[in-house]
């Protein structure tokens, strides 16, 4: 054992959770793949300029507390350090400045977050097509916007708020295209009271909503039959709404649908998982102290089920303490006080979740797309592709990707996961968990072999 | 693609050289952030069809924006941060061994 507790990961869950187990006196490790704390919520805010600071907003500026707080703990941290593999028993190797090593603890906590859900639609593997997500990443790090019209494609709160923030930096948005289909305002209202009951939620939401309207932004709504045009970049985007053709002119697109669960680590372990219907998405099943079907493996924050930054920072203070009673540092009756504050802080996040998840459900041709449409970008496997395994035969995921290639590329089936599995379950009249997902497997991204080789034998050996 | 917004601080220059082509970026920019700023759309060719492919998702997972650095195949544009001198290759097509002399 080199250290009491491995933390994957410095966004607010890994942030949180070390700054918990460094205040109990746990000898933690937290490992981040990028060269500086914040994960992608709180991009660069410790070197961030301070113009594009102000446009984001005391929302991103609040990562800094966090971020500042880690520096003075004193918790050894590694930036540039990506994760490659996580053995069942809990060793973590690492890569870092093209050199391996590895780690091991008795408890791990994986804070790995999200990822934009995939919007598998014609023409998105266009240059110029972006995830919004992309969009804020190149704000937050490099004061970065598109430099021609922008046109956002889809729905949620993410996609209004990186409208607001491109609209303040200067860039042209052309426009925004929702997708979110009628259906969803009726079933939004099922949960209304959850908003209601956490007016500063939607008092933002309002807000962006009347700065869009008053800078004049052509909103179009309940969009469908989407394509985006060009031949060697993107040059604009059709669509019908309101029974209407429309054709809109931009150079980049920005395509939103949500954020889900990044499941790499935890499929590699094996632990279980269990479809979300209301997220169309994929969680890991913790329990109430994060930890999952493997005894000392925990995940805290959007890894675990989307809730969001300040909810990612209660679950990461929340599992850190988890760790803590694990290996007998706090009993029982401490466990539980220490944890109050987090959990008030997690059920109020929680509140609003139900009724964004039901106004912002992604629409189902963006789940279960279209034959013509690729849905592995890596291989190049139309939706189309996946239908006909289905027909011959395929029972789930990796049987396609035998046969197929889909989700075989660098990206290790990331981009189509979700769609490929949703594609077989409608095919096949079956359940997404009856369908399963893609085995993942070590290692979690391409590395060289030399950075293998240079891993020392000491720990290869596992001592 | 995308162009940087007038910032309140000075940020140091850096020159990559892309395919014998130099590049300024800023101190802190990703290669995905400096070659999107320098008008750069086709990161790519992609192994099965040529297609062109630039950045989807800037954060690692899309493995779109791989490129050649300092002689290295499929380094992802979006996580590495521009240093003085690097040489940037486009990869066209499926990538292949090459014997070392």
């Amino acid at each position: 054992m080199t250290h009491d507790l491995v933390i994957i990961g410095a966004g607010p869950a890994g942030m949180s959770a070390a700054l918990t187990a460094a205040s109990i006196g746990m000898k933690t490790v937290l490992l981040d793949e990028q060269p500086r704390a914040g994960g992608q919520i709180y991009r660069n805010v410790t070197a961030v300029d301070p113009k594009v600071a102000t446009l984001l907003g005391p929302d991103y500026t609040h990562g800094r507390t966090l971020a500042d707080r880690l520096q003075l703990s004193g918790v050894e941290v590694h930036y540039g350090a990506m994760v490659w593999d996580v053995a069942r028993d809990l060793t973590v190797s690492v890569q870092h400045d093209g050199k391996s090593f590895q780690l091991r603890a008795p408890q791990l906590i994986a804070a790995t977050g999200a990822m934009e859900r995939a919007s598998p639609m014609p023409g998105w593997t266009l240059p110029g097509v972006l995830n919004a997500g992309a969009a804020q990443i190149a704000l937050k790090s490099a004061g970065a916007v598109p430099s021609g019209p922008v046109l956002l494609v889809g729905g949620g709160p993410l996609l209004l708020l990186v409208a607001c923030q491109l609209l303040e930096a200067g860039a042209t948005v052309a426009g925004i295209v929702e997708t979110s289909p009628d259906s969803n305002r009726g079933a939004a209202m099922n949960h209304v009271m959850g908003a209601i009951s956490t007016p500063t939620y939607l008092a933002k939401g309002l807000r962006m909503i009347w700065r869009l309207r008053k800078a004049g932004v052509p909103w179009f709504t309940q969009a469908t039959q989407l394509r985006i045009d060009g031949r060697e970049r993107v040059e604009g985007v059709s669509f019908i709404t309101n029974g209407q053709q429309r054709h809109i002119d931009c150079s980049v697109v920005l395509l939103h649908h949500g954020v889900v669960p990044n499941t790499q680590i935890s499929r590699l372990m094996r632990v279980a998982h269990t479809w979300d219907r209301n997220q169309l998405a994929w969680r890991p099943n913790v329990d109430e102290w994060g930890e999952t079907s493997l005894a000392g493996f925990r995940i805290a924050g959007d890894g675990a089920s989307i809730t969001g930054a300040i909810a990612a920072e209660a679950s990461g203070e929340i599992a850190a303490i988890g760790a803590a009673h694990a290996l007998q540092r706090i009993n029982s009756s401490e466990r539980g006080q220490r944890a109050t504050r987090a959990r008030t802080a997690l059920a109020k996040q929680l509140r609003i979740r139900p009724f964004l998840e039901a106004l912002y459900r992604p629409p189902q041709w963006i789940n279960v797309p279209a034959d013509e449409t690729i849905v592995c970008r890596c291989e190049e496997v139309t939706a189309g592709r996946v239908r006909e395994m289905a027909r011959l035969g395929c029972q789930g995921p990796n049987q396609t990707k035998f046969f197929s290639r889909c989700g075989m590329g660098p990206c290790q089936g990331r981009m189509c996961g979700l769609a490929v599995t949703q594609v077989l379950a409608n095919e096949l009249g079956k359940l997404p968990d009856q369908v399963g997902a893609y085995h993942i497997r070590t290692p979690l991204k391409p590395i060289p072999l030399a950075s293998l080789a240079s891993m020392s034998s000491k720990t290869t050996c596992g001592t | 693609m995308f162009r940087p917004i007038e910032s309140t601080t000075a940020s140091r220059a850096v020159t990559v050289q892309l395919q014998g082509k130099a590049i300024t970026a800023r101190e802190g920019d990703t290669l995905a952030i400096a070659l999107m700023n320098a008008g750069v759309f086709a990161f790519r060719q992609t192994p099965v069809s040529g297609q062109p492919r630039a950045p989807l998702c800037l954060m690692g997972t899309c493995f779109d924006c791989l490129i050649e650095v300092d002689g290295q195949q499929n380094v992802q544009a979006c996580m590495v941060e521009v240093r003085e001198g690097m040489q940037l290759r486009l990869q066209v097509g499926a990538r292949r061994a090459e014997a070392k002399t």
